[in-house]
């Protein structure tokens, strides 16, 4: 860890999708809710979970694994949903765990390799290691916004 | 957020009194035309538009200013009687109103305003006044003093009925407790009256108490005053101003006749108690009226955001009480328990703070009504007919909302009643028709929906015509035989325009399908009917608000599903007789000697495959507009009952078929189908299939 660029430190929320690790600005974080049943939308593409009850307000959720391709995440109780904020639209994502939140400098952020092209390629902003883990950072709008063009 | 800015918000201010004032102003031009004027009429014309020119003034509008300067000399030229009011000069009044707003609406969004599109009407505005200008000034209006009898058991015993600018006033002073606590003393209050002119001072003790009963910090004294003097009302009232809601007070003007009973010789500033029988200050009469006395409904203005946040609330509170009845309920408590019988009555509470709250958000349709009068000037003018907008019901309520999104459509159907709905003059005539046409606009209530109707007294629709057009666009098969309902529908078809000379009013590719599209938006429906020579109306059914639903809860493959109650017109149980499949996936359903389409919501919705077999399953009747029925197959009903909707955030995912959705008793989501919707999707969905099996024969 270089010392000199830790003034921008941001905050990511670290979450587990199968046996892989990602991460989100905490800044875009909202809440995390345990699992509940969500009820489905008829038609919708399978990564759209369906709509759950928000104190209220009714929010749509997104299968981060299937979104993004993953094996679908093993169906439990422990699974958690991610309230997002994306331009005013709250968004649910379902995860297998939530793990920590770190603080890093912008430096210990990598691009991702352009080489590495492929599909899921295009939602990760950033790599970076923690522990000896490779954390892969989100980006938030190809995730949410994506997900509309292509359910649209 | 900029409200912040002090300025801002009296601008804003500003202008919300200015639509208030349009309104009066339009409501006075109004009863000026149709005669229901009362004399007094005229002067809110004038103070309406003088009102404005005020508070232009002062932000600097110096357009409006202007405008509304020359609008208002004119106006006081008629208010004094030097301009007689005309037909023609109404018509004038009414398009500088017309005008008036424009300029208002380009103030308000910071708009830069054409100076020069005010000259003609500016122009026309000047000829009234110097035309009226060599007219002898008016006499003045003699002001007639209403005679009272003001039945006073006090009168004055100091004579000095010669000054005849002296008015008496009586004055009943009763102070509270507050007003000493606060420092205020009846003393210095009446010697500060006694500066205005003659006081006489009448103490009255009836209320004391016996010594027993006394409480030493109550006050049981009030004080009649009889005031001769020759300041007015205010200046008695401004002496009050320091106990102003400290006090009970009326002031009212003694008329001079009426004087002569010799006044009770008791007059004291402090109470004595051995003036027991000292009568209170009788006032039979009510209060004299003044020509003003128009009783004004007392309104709050609240910001709209504050309204939607108790909307909310009180949705949430419905969704709370479903879930606390479900889970009483399912504790098996006894349904003559206290807490079932507490929980009837909270329902009902919750029901009657419901339909207040909907009702904060209603507002007359009046509003509405009155930029059609305007739509109907416009287009007459531009078209040269003579149209008369006549209006019923304008005080009937909808939600806001549904009256914010009603005007484009209800602005086009007015456009197309005048430009192609009413004939030519000579054509009316001819047909013996009066030569002006009319244009009805009417808005009621009609089992908890909001009915508008807006018919013309035209040529009504040129069925074969219609038809025509229709085939020559392709919209319908050249060889089509259609009901005359149906070729009435072909109006709302996209891309249909029956106008053969596109005017600059209607038919901008702006057709029929737009109005109905938002109507649909809106919950609503539209029926079209239409008599050949008579004329055609339109009828617009909206539901009363756009926050809770009648619904029938249904279930299908386990999920819980809404449908909204005003399309539901029967339930059947489908069995082998009335079950025919006509092949595979495509049943029809016979009922009351007709026939329907058999949809499966479950196959429609995508949550389980086709079946064939309906025999025992529970299918609910829809009649959607244009009385297109089908029949959709659940698999249980639940109930029916009131949920609130909860708007679906379309931006990410729009399912067809669904309008919104609720939340339930157990805090599941539920989602409302938007039938018109389900069954056009099927449609479509057949459709494709079909194109399918047209591409596999061909293969």
């Amino acid at each position: 860890m270089s010392d000199g660029d830790m003034k921008q430190p941001i905050e990511l929320l670290t979450f587990k999708l199968g046996d892989q690790e990602y991460a989100l600005e905490i800044m875009s974080v909202r809440e995390i809710r345990g699992w509940t049943k969500a009820t489905p939308m008829p038609l919708a593409p399978s990564f759209m979970r369906g709509v759950i009850n928000l104190r209220g307000t009714v929010l749509p959720v997104i299968d981060l694994a299937e979104r993004l391709g993953l094996p679908k995440c093993g169906q439990n109780n422990r699974n958690v949903i991610i309230v997002v904020k994306l331009e005013g639209h709250m968004t649910g994502l379902l995860v297998d765990a939530v793990s920590d939140i770190v603080a890093l400098g912008n430096s210990d952020l990598q691009d991702p390799p352009d080489a590495a092209g492929g599909n899921g390629m295009h939602v990760i902003k950033s790599l970076t290691v923690i522990d000896e883990r490779m954390i892969r950072v989100l980006d938030l709008a190809q995730v949410v916004v994506q997900a509309e063009s292509d359910a649209a | 957020m900029s409200s912040t800015d002090p300025m801002a918000e009296i601008r804003a201010s500003f202008f919300v009194e200015c639509e208030e004032l349009l309104e009066a102003l339009q409501d006075g031009l109004c009863a000026l035309e149709n005669g229901s004027d009362d004399g007094e009429t005229i002067h809110v014309v004038f103070r309406a538009v003088h009102s404005i020119k005020g508070g232009a003034g002062a932000f600097g509008f110096d357009h409006l200013v202007q405008f509304s300067h020359q609008y208002e000399t004119v106006l006081d030229a008629v208010r004094d009687g030097r301009l007689p009011v005309t037909p023609q000069l109404l018509n004038l009044f009414f398009r500088a109103a017309d005008h008036l707003s424009d300029i208002i609406r380009a103030a308000r969004e910071e708009e830069n305003f054409p100076v020069q599109t005010s000259a003609a009407i500016l122009a026309e505005l000047d000829a009234q006044v110097t035309d009226a200008a060599p007219q002898s000034p008016p006499e003045e209006i003699a002001f007639a003093p209403v005679a009272l009898n003001l039945d006073l058991n006090i009168a004055d015993d100091v004579a000095l009925h010669d000054d005849a600018q002296a008015k008496r006033f009586i004055i009943q002073f009763t102070p509270e407790p507050e007003l000493f606590e606060t420092g205020n003393d009846v003393p210095h209050i009446f010697a500060a009256l006694a500066e205005l002119g003659t006081l006489d001072v009448q103490c009255d003790t009836g209320r004391i108490p016996t010594l027993d009963l006394l409480v030493p910090e109550a006050v049981y004294l009030s004080w009649s005053l009889v005031l001769q003097t020759d300041v007015d009302e205010a200046e008695i009232a401004s002496t009050f101003e320091f106990v102003e809601g400290l006090c009970d007070l009326q002031i009212l003007p003694e008329p001079m006749a009426e004087m002569g009973a010799p006044y009770p010789e008791n007059k004291s500033k402090l109470p004595s108690s051995d003036a027991p029988n000292a009568a209170p200050l009788q006032v039979d009469q009510p209060a004299p009226s003044t020509p003003t006395d128009t009783k004004k409904k007392t309104v709050i203005r609240v910001d709209i955001e504050r309204v939607e946040r108790l909307v909310n609330l009180v949705g949430e509170l419905v969704i709370n009480q479903a879930m606390l009845s479900q889970s009483m309920q399912s504790a098996g408590l006894s349904p003559h328990s206290d807490a079932m019988n507490g929980l009837e009555e909270f329902q009902r509470l919750t029901r009657d703070i419901q339909d207040s709250v909907m009702m904060i958000r209603a507002q007359p349709v009046k509003s509405l009504f009155q930029r059609m009068s305007r739509i109907v000037r416009e287009t007459s003018a531009s078209v040269s007919k003579d149209v008369r907008l006549i209006t019923e019901g304008e005080t009937t309520e909808v939600d806001k909302t549904v009256i914010e999104r009603l005007a484009d459509p209800l602005t086009h159907m007015i456009r197309n009643a005048v430009d192609h709905g009413i004939e030519s003059a000579q054509s009316r005539v001819a047909n013996g028709k009066p030569a002006h046409g009319e244009v009805r606009l009417k808005a009621s209530h009609r089992s908890g929906r909001v009915v508008i109707d807006i018919s013309d007294d035209g040529g009504g629709i040129d069925r074969d015509r219609v038809l025509e057009i229709a085939k020559t666009k392709g919209l319908v098969p050249t060889d089509a035989k259609l009901s005359d309902t149906e070729i009435d529908n072909l109006l709302f078809m996209p891309g249909f325009s029956t106008s053969s000379n596109v005017s600059d009013l209607s038919g901008r590719g702006v057709g029929m399908d737009v109005v109905k599209t938002a109507i649909h938006a809106l919950g609503g429906r539209i029926a079209i009917q239409s008599t050949m020579g008579l004329g055609t109306s339109f009828s617009i059914s909206l539901p009363l608000t756009l926050a809770v639903l009648d619904g029938m809860v249904v279930d299908v493959e386990g999920e819980t599903l809404v449908v909204p109650l005003n399309v539901v017109s029967e339930t059947v149980t489908l069995t082998d007789q009335n079950v025919e499949m006509v092949r595979s996936g495509c049943s029809i359903v016979r009922n009351r000697g007709g026939f329907l389409p058999l949809l499966d919501l479950g196959e429609l919705l995508g949550y389980r495959d086709v079946t064939n077999c309906f025999v025992d399953r529970i299918a609910l009747l829809l009649t959607l507009d244009d009385d297109m029925c089908v029949a959709l197959v659940v698999d249980e009903i639940h109930d029916q009952r009131q949920v609130v909707i909860k708007g679906l955030d379309d931006s990410f995912y729009r399912a067809p078929g669904i309008a919104a959705a609720t939340i339930l008793g157990d805090g599941q989501i539920a989602l409302i189908l938007d039938p018109a919707d389900i069954v056009a999707h099927a449609g479509t969905s057949e459709k494709t299939l079909s194109k399918h099996q047209v591409l596999e024969a061909h293969a």
